[in-house]
């Protein structure tokens, strides 16, 4: 008696579990889509001819023509902007770590007072628009003569990748056993070189991906480069201005140049920026 | 010479007190073992001499220097850590002669206190192993071979075995002995495992909520313990305890038996005796059988003695079944008294 009534109640909670993993399966590709689909165009118009960007229908793979790429290239001001991009970017990159990396490890190495507030008020900094922040800093920056330079913009830029810089960096070192630093002491190693012989060589791959982060951050960060630069702009903000009146090719290949290297950073990063999130991918 | 004196030494965690005012001192070349359950301060006392630990107040003094204010490096003392502790990015060789290369010894000392270190702790043909290709075994002897390799005047392990699966636990202690008696260092060892501690130990510290409850020989220790803790912690199965009360001219009646006893004001004291210390035969004390576990040798019988638990292991020809009633005669030299509110021994 029991088993008949067992068996219905098992299929349907089989069933119910069928129709959750299609969900899953479906949601998941959906995702996948919403996400694929526009880096796949723009990297197929990208690298098609001008009359193909504009013909219909579409070729599933492109003509590999790389004109409109060159043409954007050779493009008055767009190397100049590539390079403020580079040098923006790494600036920001030296500034987050160079800050960054000591607050992580303090975090995970120190008791202090006020170090769970602190780790609430680095995440908090995210939240404060930055729109509210521009105009108030440009008008700082023009003051002291930081406006329209490569270091005013990387300072900036740094307040965005410092937090992201902390916690990874946290999570990172929170990682490493105290006990081999400890060992390092008790074998005649002071903290310094405790630090640079044993947790520096067993961090650096993850510092690296850090540091790829913050360089990523600045590079695609198109706001405050558009007010605070002028004369010196980085590539986010030359695109801003210049391509709006520019033909549909070039537009592609200009968005092209700049998501193609932030996507590859963050792929080469990816399992760095699942552990902040203390998510286990190894 | 490193003789090591611990003077008024505690701790304190905010609020918490870990170590109440802990005096010890360990002779030269003298293996102690810091005994006790987890939470007793015994890895705080130990992280306190290495120098991990700065203690509230007290001091430490190691080869007749005082050295609590002083760096781990700057101790002569070497560590080995519950969880290995070996560098990761470094091969065996290049970890065993980390320190030795921090005191920046000639690539000649270098290999050949490495390789000396690596034999005597049968792990030279792992040198080139990086620690990620070790078992926890093999991890163990690149630990101790790293500390042994700065022929230090001071080892100090925290729990060094207790990762190990049984057996290889039994090897290693067997192997440690040998190799730290031949080193002629002195040695503080803590551990939480009794075996241990009594079969490595010159003499064992028993720790208790902050405190060093008992100093003395591992016999000393088992046969004659300082306070009740003391025998019902050490001992598998541990001390029997049973009321006893004044009876007339200086004896004391424990569960209807008159045994003679020590001088007391009190009016009634603990009798204490170890299981093993008891003779099936026909007077003592009156107990009923409850449970009998034949254990090969001899026969662990758990009786109920005036409604209180109480443990004997008898000879294993002594044949009983669940419900008999039994004479325990508790040896008379063997018999330990113990105040109930002090919980010192009489």
């Amino acid at each position: 008696m029991s088993a008949v009534a067992e068996a219905p109640v098992a299929a349907a909670t089989a069933d119910a579990r069928k129709a959750g993993d299609w969900l899953l399966v479906a949601t998941a590709i959906l995702l996948c889509i919403w996400v694929l689909l526009p880096i796949y165009l723009l990297i197929v118009n990208a690298l098609s001819s001008p009359q193909e960007v504009t013909a219909f229908p579409k070729r599933f793979f492109p003509s590999f023509d790389v004109g409109s790429l060159a043409f954007f290239i050779n493009f008055a001001g767009v190397a100049r902007a590539l390079w403020n991009s580079v040098l923006v970017a790494t600036l920001t990159m030296v500034l987050s770590i160079g800050f960054g990396a000591p607050a992580g490890y303090a975090l995970s190495r120190f008791d202090f007072p006020g170090k769970e507030t602190f780790r609430f008020l680095v995440l908090m900094t995210r939240a404060f628009p930055l729109p509210l922040l521009a105009l108030p800093l440009a008008v700082m920056f023009i003051r002291t003569g930081l406006d329209d330079t490569a270091l005013g913009l990387a300072l900036v830029h740094t307040t965005l990748a410092l937090p992201f810089a902390v916690l990874i960096t946290f999570s990172l070192f929170s990682g490493i056993p105290v006990e081999l630093e400890e060992a390092a002491w008790t074998l005649g190693c002071t903290r310094l070189q405790a630090f640079r012989k044993v947790i520096l060589p067993l961090a650096l791959p993850g510092i690296a991906a850090s540091a790829v982060f913050a360089f990523t951050i600045s590079w695609n960060e198109v706001f405050a480069a558009a007010v605070l630069t002028i004369e010196n702009r980085t590539l986010t903000a030359f695109l801003l201005q210049s391509l709006g009146e520019s033909p549909l090719y070039l537009k592609f290949a200009g968005g092209a140049a700049l998501v193609v290297p932030a996507l590859i950073f963050i792929f080469a990063v990816r399992k760095y920026l699942f552990a902040m999130w203390g998510i286990a991918n190894r | 010479m490193a003789e090591i004196v611990i003077k008024g030494v505690a701790k304190r965690f905010g609020g918490f007190t870990a170590l109440h005012q802990v005096d010890l001192t360990i002779a030269d070349q003298e293996f102690m073992v810091l005994l006790g359950a987890s939470g007793c301060g015994k890895t705080t006392l130990l992280r306190i001499v290495a120098g991990l630990e700065s203690p509230s107040q007290g001091e430490v003094w190691i080869g007749g220097r005082r050295v609590d204010h002083l760096p781990p490096r700057d101790r002569g003392i070497a560590m080995v850590f519950q969880n290995y502790a070996v560098f990761p990015h470094l091969t065996v060789f290049e970890n065993i002669a980390f320190g030795l290369r921090m005191k920046k010894l000639p690539q000649v000392d270098v290999e050949r206190r490495v390789n000396r270190t690596a034999e005597l702790m049968h792990i030279e043909q792992l040198l080139k192993r990086y620690s990620g290709q070790l078992s926890g075994g093999q991890r163990q002897r690149v630990a101790v071979a790293r500390a042994l390799a700065m022929e230090p005047d001071v080892i100090l392990m925290d729990e060094p075995l207790s990762n190990l699966d049984a057996l290889l636990r039994l090897e290693m202690r067997a192997e440690l002995k040998g190799v730290l008696a031949a080193s002629k260092t002195t040695t503080i060892y803590v551990t939480h495992d009794q075996v241990e501690a009594m079969s490595l130990a010159d003499r064992i510290a028993v720790m208790h909520q902050g405190r060093i409850i008992q100093a003395a020989s591992p016999v000393e220790v088992y046969r004659n313990p300082a306070a009740r803790f003391v025998g019902s912690f050490i001992g598998n199965p541990p001390m029997n305890f049973l009321p006893a009360v004044k009876a007339a001219n200086g004896s004391w009646s424990v569960a209807g038996l008159t045994l003679p006893g020590p001088k007391s004001d009190r009016q009634a004291i603990e009798f204490a005796i170890r299981p093993e210390d008891v003779e099936a035969g026909e007077a003592g004390l009156p107990a009923t059988v409850r449970v009998i576990e034949p254990l090969g040798p001899h026969t662990l019988v758990t009786c109920d003695v005036e409604g209180g638990l109480f443990r004997a292991v008898l000879d294993s020809n002594v044949a009983v079944t669940a419900g008999d009633r039994l004479r325990l005669a508790p040896k008379p030299d063997r018999i330990r008294w113990f105040d109930p509110e002090t919980t010192h021994a009489i």
